[in-house]
């Protein structure tokens, strides 16, 4: 700590004055950058609508209410395709995304230097991609419906479940592994019985989770056409129909709820 | 361990569910499920073999991408993402800290810790795109919507982070700075905050890089950034320049990772 003695004697102080001067220069760059974000951000937004915007607000909320309650039988089976997106589409995603973990992981790939790249690269290129945009993609390639959504949602489980995994098979205990096979098991027998058991709550809890995120994300995906109850919300809303968003917005809140309180206690019951 | 006396004493593993019942009970109603689930799929096949050849024109769009051709758009998309996130992260954090402190049950008194709960709830259960089409209703379109979504989903994500680091923390040096007679905000300021700091860093540099993930997505729905070009390209089918785009979404979240990955190491 440095001390510098002033007029009435020693004063304590956190940072030395360079530092001090330092961090404030640090601090007043990051404020101007900021400024200047706000600046090129707001450069054609039309403050009118902004100012106007509670009177909005007041409006689209006293058409909203009360919600629409005779809509909801609708919402059933929309409701069933968006569980069957949010399940097959994690399936889905397990059943690629486990290989390309162990290519990932140091102790378990294959080849450093090519072959860890490339599951590292398939990796974040998934995860830097939201499962809508994959959808949108998807629409467009294999038309609209149930199948567009569950392969979105897969391709976008890569990603968060991969990586997770890889981290969760680089932390395994490698004494267990070199026990299997001091006994002359074969590289197959090391990975069912040293590498498989250690992972398996973790890998557990994660497919849980991703399967609680997806879930919520193909509640969405029909905004883009990929089926589900986001059909129902997209057409609603084209038509003004704001008694029926507002029993959709429901009923979606209650499946995220619900969906959240499963996975929790899964886990719960799993670690 | 479950050993069977045959005539070799062969070992088997012990199963993970040990009733017999609930074992192929749970194996059946999943098979049952997913046959059920399976049928609900209705392909088009006519329409899928026709997409195959799109298929194929996007994957090898991204040995190709296009940067050129939408260029302008692409170039204002991008600065209307990056900006949109840069400012909504800054205004998360200062908006979500005090939330945080709120909602830390070592802080705040109940009712203060309840409303605070409520509003990262709130946040949290609301999908960004549901929120951007609200306030792209209420704004009108452009980044400023999205500016406005992506700070309520961040306050959501941040607070709750960070109430639970506060609630963790080790109680002892904010007793020590309360015994030397400090007010509340220098007890915050001085016994809390140096605490958090690390946690606080490496959550917002990680939202920062959400943000502009998500800065994607909500141009879908009319909120600014590169969203709406990159609709635009897949709705033309010019997977060219979809792919140019999803390669540099790629490419700055590789960036943002790898660069908040430093940034962190050198503040622990």
């Amino acid at each position: 700590m440095p001390v510098t003695t002033q007029g009435a004697g020693p004063a304590w102080s956190l940072r030395t004055p360079r530092h001090e001067l330092l961090l404030w220069l640090g601090w007043l760059l990051a404020v101007a950058a900021l400024v200047a974000c706000w600046r090129i951000m707001t450069e054609d937004t039309i403050w009118a609508f902004v100012w106007d915007a509670p009177r909005q607000a007041g409006d689209i909320g006293s058409r909203m209410l009360p919600p629409r309650w005779s809509y909801l039988p609708n919402l059933l089976h929309p409701l069933w395709d968006t569980l069957n997106i949010a399940t097959l589409g994690t399936l889905l995603g397990v059943v690629i995304s486990v290989p390309i973990a162990f290519l990932a992981a140091r102790n378990t790939t294959p080849d450093a230097a090519i072959v860890r790249p490339a599951a590292l690269l398939v990796i974040v290129s998934s995860r830097s991609i939201n499962a809508i945009i994959w959808a949108l993609l998807l629409v467009a390639i294999v038309g609209p419906g149930i199948l567009a959504g569950i392969i979105a949602i897969a391709l976008r489980s890569i990603g968060f479940i991969g990586k997770l995994l890889y981290e969760a098979i680089e932390e395994i205990d490698e004494k267990q592994v070199e026990a299997i096979r001091a006994t002359g098991a074969s590289g197959a027998q090391v990975m069912t019985w040293g590498i498989v058991p250690q992972i398996m709550p973790a890998f557990a809890g994660i497919t849980v989770f991703r399967w609680d995120i997806n879930i919520r994300e193909s509640t969405v995906l029909g905004l883009v056409g990929a089926g589900g109850i986001g059909l129902n919300l997209e057409s609603s809303l084209n038509l003004l129909a704001w008694p029926q968003v507002t029993l959709i917005l429901l009923v979606i809140l209650a499946t995220v709820i619900v969906s959240e309180w499963i996975s929790a206690r899964v886990r719960h019951a799993i670690i | 361990m479950a050993f069977i006396a045959t005539s070799q004493r062969r070992w088997h593993a012990p199963h993970l569910i040990a009733n017999p019942w609930l074992r192929y009970g749970l194996v059946l109603g999943g098979l049952v499920y997913l046959a059920l689930a399976i049928s609900t799929i209705e392909v088009n096949w006519a329409r899928v073999v026709e997409g195959l050849d799109r298929g194929l024109r996007f994957l090898s769009a991204f040995l190709h991408p296009d940067f050129t051709a939408r260029g302008d758009d692409i170039a204002q998309g991008m600065i209307e993402s990056l900006t949109m996130a840069a400012t909504s992260t800054a205004a998360g954090i200062v908006i979500s800290v005090p939330i945080a402190v709120g909602a830390a049950r070592n802080m705040a008194i109940t009712p203060v810790y309840y409303v605070c709960r409520a509003i990262i709830a709130l946040s949290r259960s609301l999908q960004e795109i549901i929120v951007a089409i609200f306030l792209v209703a209420m704004v009108g379109f452009g980044p400023f919507a999205g500016f406005l979504t992506l700070t309520f989903a961040t306050i959501g994500f941040l607070a709750k982070l960070l109430a639970e680091a506060i609630e963790d923390i080790d109680p002892t040096p904010v007793e020590a700075i309360k015994a030397t007679g400090a007010s509340w905000a220098s007890m915050l300021a001085y016994g809390v905050l140096p605490q958090i700091a690390p946690r606080l860093t490496g959550l917002s540099l990680y939202r920062l890089d959400i943000n502009f993930r998500e800065s994607a997505v909500i141009g879908i729905v009319g909120a600014g950034g590169i969203g709406a070009t990159l609709n635009t390209a897949i709705d033309r089918y010019e997977f060219d320049s979809a792919a140019a785009v999803l390669i540099l979404i790629i490419a700055i979240v590789m960036l943002s990772e790898y660069g908040s990955g430093i940034i962190r190491k050198r503040i622990q």
